[in-house]
């Protein structure tokens, strides 16, 4: 490339876009579906249960510690299928980009798409550019959408929950909501804060297989909105209280402190490599264990308990000092407060 | 977190709970001042653990509460103005004035950032030398040093594109005003811990002496709300009315004199309007005279309106703790957080967002 | 009304009566670090002391033995008559 930025003529669809597409993004990914560079991505001997899921990713800043926006938008896109019990077999891979956005800095980008999807062992299959005139985007929007295939005799769903049923959250809560926050002028942390950006369908994959076949019941990644939003869904769906305990859910120092400083609610701050299981409670132990063992799993912990005691529809929190209150959704963005 | 996790440590929290069931021998009253108080207290469950007699009615202690509504809806037609930025906290970005909030400015392309500090606000302008920097000043004794160092340290670099907005209030006033009415039963103050910091655990004396009332300063771990609660429940019992101090690793008899000379040096009294406690003589700080091309209400020649409060919101009454959020006919069903109608429910620190966020769950 | 953190100093730059130029500390909590203002600190902190913070600014500077004392006062409180009499015996 003779250009250091990226101009509305890479969008064209002419000889610019092409030389983008051979010099850029096939230099990082090289399935051959997708180096075959056909208008369509055609995937041979598929047959069972598909699952298919879109997300589209937009962060300030781009790259920040423990990710950037094109681990995001691997990562995302495999947890929102693994959620679902399935093992993703393929992505496509969608960029709008804002006219002037450095070359080097969409070099990276790919690198870190092509490295998150080799990692993950799940290949970019299709894709697509466009640029907008500078103004009407913020330098890189990405949109990746998956498919996956289901095993038979998993069903996950929220209304599968029981009572009796145990709450597992896999990893420390709230480290990518703070880190994003914390890198923003004004409100800037410095120090050992770091998104969690991580896949989760191989830790999916071994609960799966290592629990008897319906005794997983739901799985959801925590994202935006934190643990206790995605509780809250699930208690509204499956018509039951969740009960946590405070002083079990885990959550690393670091961002335990930074919510301090700001005045942030770490249950309501986003996570990018986490799961919430909701296993049958005669497994719970063993479902923890399992979760333990799989990639980024380690610091999983059983937090709560589903009961039908109470009014249900709702989280309630015993405190760690034995109180007890309701757990709302977030509302809005979490901004950080001084009262 | 070392001067955090041992005050919430829960065999002591456990213990104290026992002492204030023995130190509660009858019904009693209690303010907690602070809207940060009444945010630990539900935030950490700890209503549901209080002795039956003990009723707990929060206080006028939300800065984002007390602001006028006249006084938001300033804030946003400054934000309207194409040439200010406007630097703010948090807590008051999505506060409804009588025309939306400053949010919603936001959404119509007003610059408006998120603020830690008001020498953030400052950095700002600096960076941004044809803009004007205007920080919205809210805030008690705790936060005005603060912003009082900001205008000092602006004046002292010469910068010239950054003003205040100053709403800034302080607590005795209003307190005085309250406990002067008579519908407002109480049997004693749980002090505010920071901004008693500042101002010192003496400036209650008068309270406890004139009405009567025990007083007790306190932090805001577990452990402080109940170590206090405990000191006011053995006041009430054997009938003293007196000042303890139970924060005294932050807070001494006289404060922080350094800071308040620093108010002192910025602002000067003015008599300030509370949301839904009418005008209070000599309840707000104004920036002085010496530090004039500081001050956005001079600058921009702004006018404050007198705006009615929303119709059927009893924000004013729970504000002075004589109502309680589920007595208002609006409290979960038109006012929610979603869709907040009065202070209250919007300020993070609200009385009703508090008991809407975080009730017992019983 | 108003939220404060104890953090612990592990720089100073400025002179406790020196207004003119800067006073400000880098503090830190578990790995968490901020740079803060010490214009309107009580006390001037000394490196490794704790001070408060709220909203970017130090009010006040920890004494650890008065929060030793302060903490003591509590568990003292906490243990009660009865208890005191069980751990006498």
């Amino acid at each position: 490339m003779q250009q250091d930025r990226i101009l509305l003529d890479h969008g064209s669809g002419g000889t610019a876009s092409k030389q983008l597409i051979e010099e850029l993004f096939l230099k990082y990914l090289d399935d051959p579906v997708l180096s075959s560079l056909q208008d369509c991505a055609v995937i041979d001997n598929q047959a069972g249960r598909l699952a298919f899921s879109t997300d589209s990713y937009v962060v300030d800043p781009l790259f920040f510690p423990g990710g950037d926006i094109g681990s995001l938008a691997v990562h995302g896109t495999v947890n929102d299928l693994a959620m679902g019990g399935a093992r993703p077999i393929g992505l496509s891979l969608a960029l709008i980009l804002e006219e002037g956005l450095l070359f080097e800095t969409l070099e990276r980008v790919v690198a870190s798409v092509a490295r998150c999807s080799k990692e993950c062992g799940v290949p970019v299959l299709t894709g697509d550019t466009k640029v907008v005139p500078k103004g009407k985007g913020d330098l890189v929007f990405i949109n990746t959408s998956g498919i996956g295939m289901v095993k038979e005799g998993v069903d996950l769903s929220p209304t599968k929950v029981r009572d009796g049923d145990v709450v597992i959250l896999s990893g420390g809560m709230g480290d990518h909501g703070v880190t994003i926050m914390t890198r923003r002028a004004g409100i800037e942390l410095k120090g050992a804060l770091r998104s969690d950006s991580a896949p989760l369908h191989m830790m999916v994959s071994s609960l799966l297989n290592g629990l008897p076949a319906g005794t997983v019941h739901c799985l959801r990644d925590p994202t935006r909105g934190g643990v206790a939003t995605t509780l809250n869904e699930i208690a509204e769906s499956c018509g039951l209280a969740i009960i946590v305990e405070e002083d079990d859910v885990p959550i690393h120092p670091e961002v335990a402190s930074g919510c301090e400083i700001l005045g942030l609610d770490p249950f309501h701050l986003a996570n990018e490599g986490k799961c919430l299981a909701i296993v049958d409670g005669a497994v719970g132990e063993r479902a923890l264990e399992i979760i333990r063992q799989a990639p980024h799993g380690e610091e999983a912990e059983i937090i709560g308990t589903v009961a039908s005691g109470e009014r249900g529809g709702r989280v309630i929190l015993n405190t760690g000092i034995g109180g007890r209150r309701i757990v709302t959704s977030l509302h809005g963005n979490p901004l950080p407060r001084i009262c | 977190m070392k001067y955090l996790k041992e005050f919430r440590d829960r065999q002591l929290t456990t213990s104290l709970i026992k002492r204030l069931e023995e130190s509660v021998t009858g019904p009693m009253r209690i303010m907690e001042v602070c809207g940060t108080h009444t945010m630990a207290i539900f935030r950490n469950g700890l209503r549901s653990l209080l002795p039956e007699e003990l009723e707990l009615v929060s206080g006028p202690g939300c800065p984002v509460c007390v602001t006028s509504a006249g006084h938001i809806d300033a804030f946003i037609s400054m934000a309207d103005q194409p040439r200010n930025h406007l630097a703010v906290f948090g807590d008051l970005f999505r506060v409804p004035g009588s025309n939306g909030s400053l949010s919603e400015a936001s959404s119509r392309g007003a610059r408006v950032d998120i603020v830690y500090s008001p020498m953030d606000a400052l950095e700002l302008a600096v960076k941004n030398p044809d803009e004007l920097v205007v920080f919205l000043g809210v805030g008690f004794e705790t936060t005005t040093p603060a912003v009082a160092a900001t205008i000092m340290a602006a004046n002292v670099q010469k910068i010239d594109n950054f003003i205040v907005f100053s709403t800034q209030k302080v607590m005795p006033p209003p307190l005085h005003a309250l406990l002067g009415d008579p519908e407002l039963n109480i049997d004693g103050l749980l002090c505010p811990g920071h901004v008693s910091a500042i101002i010192g655990s003496d400036a209650y004396l008068d309270f406890a002496k004139q009405y009567g009332l025990s007083c007790v300063v306190a932090g805001f771990e577990a452990a402080d709300i109940l170590q206090g609660l405990i000191m006011l429940g053995r006041q009430h019992g054997e009938g003293r009315a007196e000042v303890e101090n139970g924060y005294t690793r932050l807070v001494s008899r006289e404060g922080n004199r350094r800071a308040r000379d620093m108010v002192d040096e910025v602002f000067e009294a003015v008599d300030s309007p509370w949301r839904g406690l009418g005008v209070i003589k000599d309840s707000g700080l104004a920036i002085r005279e010496k530090y004039e091309q500081f001050d956005a209400e001079k600058r921009l020649k702004l006018t404050i309106e007198d705006v009615e409060e929303p119709k059927g919101c009893l924000c004013g009454q729970v504000l002075k703790g004589i109502c309680r959020p589920p007595d208002c006919p609006l409290f979960g069903r038109r006012c929610t957080e979603t869709n907040p109608i009065g202070p209250c429910m919007v300020s993070s620190e609200g009385t009703c967002a508090a008991y809407y966020k975080y009730g017992t769950g019983q | 009304m108003c939220l404060a953190v104890p953090m612990r100093v592990i720089e100073i730059t400025g002179d406790p009566d020196d207004f003119l130029n800067k006073q400000a500390a880098q503090v830190e909590s578990e790995g968490i670090e901020k740079e803060i203002r010490l214009d309107v600190v009580d006390h001037w902190p000394a490196v490794g002391d704790y001070v408060i913070i709220h909203a970017g600014f130090a009010i006040h500077t920890l004494s650890p033995e008065e929060a030793e004392r302060n903490l003591e006062l509590m568990r003292e409180m906490a243990r009660g008559l009865d208890e005191m009499t069980e751990g006498g015996n």
